[in-house]
């Protein structure tokens, strides 16, 4: 399923890159499409606006929907509180400090998780990426160990590590490994052999190609596995506190079950929707900033 | 100037791509090869790059033998091969380790300035059209000042008029520069222009079947009788080569 994903993904964006080549080398010697002009005139604006606020147009509208027909009594507050509801738990729980506090715990045990796991998905990607015998050796293991859903593990890593930290970080750890594993190990398997040939013909040693050639070459594919490493790594610690955590938002959500106090449990998920969300703006960030010259990480362009 | 001396080359597959070839080439001369696809005109040039070893037989420059990249051998391959991650100025500048920053710096700036490219310093590769990449590529090639330029058809993905114009080109750096230029191509009119000597490949094994000295002064006058002279003998050996059966030629 998630190699599907992955690959399906992958196939996009290669079919965007294809897309936009031919259209670019169409007019040979023609000068360089020309930058936006610096004076923007005010629909110009306007549109730029409209753009950085559409995806949130649909929330919105949402969430007054939501209120409204709270307020009308359609939904009942035992089953869906409103908006408004949410909010008062979150101030709450903001003013007595448990909510910064889960949230801080969430967020170092995801980070821990994704550095731990991403750093040795990164090693192995790359070392089976350069070495034919490596990837020879290990890759047959990996392929194995990836088809597991590591979800199903959670009884054994409670058995192991009981409900400690170990547990999470191990979970999201295994979580994330594999889509930076298969996404580096592409994407080092797929970097221009002209140009590492480019390369060997200045005489450069294997080391100084792998960190002035290879590295850059398999980044774009790198980022990609980042992404999908980022969602599944959400999804594992959320699995993972709501089963078996004493502190975090999926223990917070738990809690909040017990008490009966939907609004708590709603505040919780709320989290997890922004939290993700920004996740990936960071992500969309340090790709602005390492990838600016690929031409699938362009800001758009009207 | 460079040496080959009765280099040959099998793949392991058992592909006899060249056969006992030997040329010798001045300091500054143009010289260019010319042969049908498969007569091994590429794989000589990959064996002068250093990229590949010959079987047998040895590649020298200046009496120094080549058995891997030399810092004094520049590459232009068909494909401009720029690095994508890496700005224009960058890209030229990717061969230069060995100088200090300012000095590359330096060479940089001259090295497009030559090329006619000092405004797109700052750019991406993909920023650039296909002419302009190929000459970026020119610049990073002559960025280190190499002694022997070599070109593997490097025009031959672009327009006409793009490769007109580069070819003019190549010729105005080569005679500020004065480097020693191995050129490879297809093109029978581009090896004309440009060369003082052409070599007829022919293939089965990849040898060379004559040398055409090329008198004609630059610029040259594309469309005049003695161009045209010269385009038949050089058809008329390649034809030849191509019809003939290899034991009928060997003599040569």
């Amino acid at each position: 399923m998630q190699q599907q994903t992955l690959d399906a993904a992958q196939a996009a964006a290669f079919a965007t890159d294809a897309a936009r080549r031919p259209g670019a080398s169409a007019t040979p010697d023609a000068p360089v499409a020309a930058r936006p002009p610096q004076t923007q005139s005010a629909p110009r604006r306007m549109a730029g606006i409209e753009r950085r606020l559409a995806g949130w147009i649909l929330p919105l509208l949402l969430i007054l929907a939501w209120e409204a027909l709270s307020r009308a009594g359609v939904i009942h507050g035992n089953v869906l509180p409103a908006p408004s509801a949410i909010a008062l738990a979150g101030w709450q729980a903001a003013r007595s400090g448990d909510l910064f506090q889960n949230m801080a715990v969430s967020a170092a045990r995801a980070l821990a998780g994704l550095i731990v796991g991403g750093a040795i998905g990164f090693v192995f990607g790359i070392a089976n990426g350069v070495s034919e015998l490596s990837h020879r050796y290990t890759d047959t293991t990996l392929q194995m160990i990836r088809n597991v859903p590591h979800l199903a593990l959670i009884p054994l890593v409670i058995l192991w590590f009981g409900i400690d930290e170990e547990a999470k970080l191990f979970l999201v750890a295994l979580g994330v490994f594999f889509p930076i594993y298969i996404n580096t190990l592409h994407g080092v398997r797929t970097v221009d052999p002209h140009l590492i040939e480019m390369g060997r013909a200045y005489g450069m040693t294997p080391v100084t190609l792998f960190v002035r050639v290879i590295l850059p070459g398999a980044l774009p594919s790198i980022f990609v596995g980042l992404r999908f490493a980022l969602g599944v790594m959400w999804l594992t610690l959320i699995v993972a506190e709501t089963i078996a955590a004493q502190s975090g938002l999926g223990h917070m959500a738990m809690q909040g079950r017990e008490f009966l106090q939907v609004d708590v449990v709603m505040l919780a998920i709320l989290i997890y929707a922004l939290l993700g969300k920004l996740a990936d703006v960071l992500t969309r960030l340090l790709e602005g900033v390492c990838l600016s010259w690929h031409p699938n990480f362009q800001p758009a362009r009207s | 100037m460079l040496t080959i001396q009765s280099v040959s080359k099998i793949y392991p597959g058992g592909a006899h791509a060249l056969s006992n070839v030997s040329l010798d080439i001045d300091a500054a001369e143009i010289v260019a090869v010319i042969g049908g696809s498969g007569c091994g005109k590429s794989t000589l040039l990959r064996l002068v790059a250093g990229l590949d070893r010959p079987s047998s037989g040895r590649v020298l420059i200046d009496h120094e033998p080549i058995s891997a990249p030399h810092p004094a051998v520049g590459v232009v391959f068909q494909e401009p091969r720029l690095f994508p991650w890496l700005t224009v100025a960058q890209n030229v500048g990717f061969g230069l380790s060995g100088a200090s920053k300012p000095q590359q710096g330096a060479r940089v700036a001259a090295a497009l300035q030559r090329v006619g490219l000092a405004d797109h310093a700052r750019r991406w590769p993909r920023q650039l059209s296909g002419g302009q990449a190929q000459r970026v590529a020119l610049a990073r090639a002559l960025a280190p000042q190499p002694r022997a330029l070599l070109l593997d058809e490097p025009f031959s993905a672009l327009d006409a008029f793009t490769r007109a114009d580069l070819q003019d080109h190549l010729l105005s750096l080569w005679d500020e520069l004065r480097p020693t230029l191995l050129l490879v191509t297809h093109d029978i009119e581009e090896a004309l222009v440009l060369a003082d000597r052409v070599v007829v490949m022919q293939s089965r094994p990849g040898r060379i079947a004559a040398v055409l000295p090329i008198a004609l002064p630059r610029p040259r006058d594309r469309i005049s009788p003695e161009f045209d002279e010269l385009k038949r003998e050089a058809l008329r050996i390649l034809g030849h080569s191509w019809r003939a059966p290899p034991h009928a030629i060997a003599a040569e």
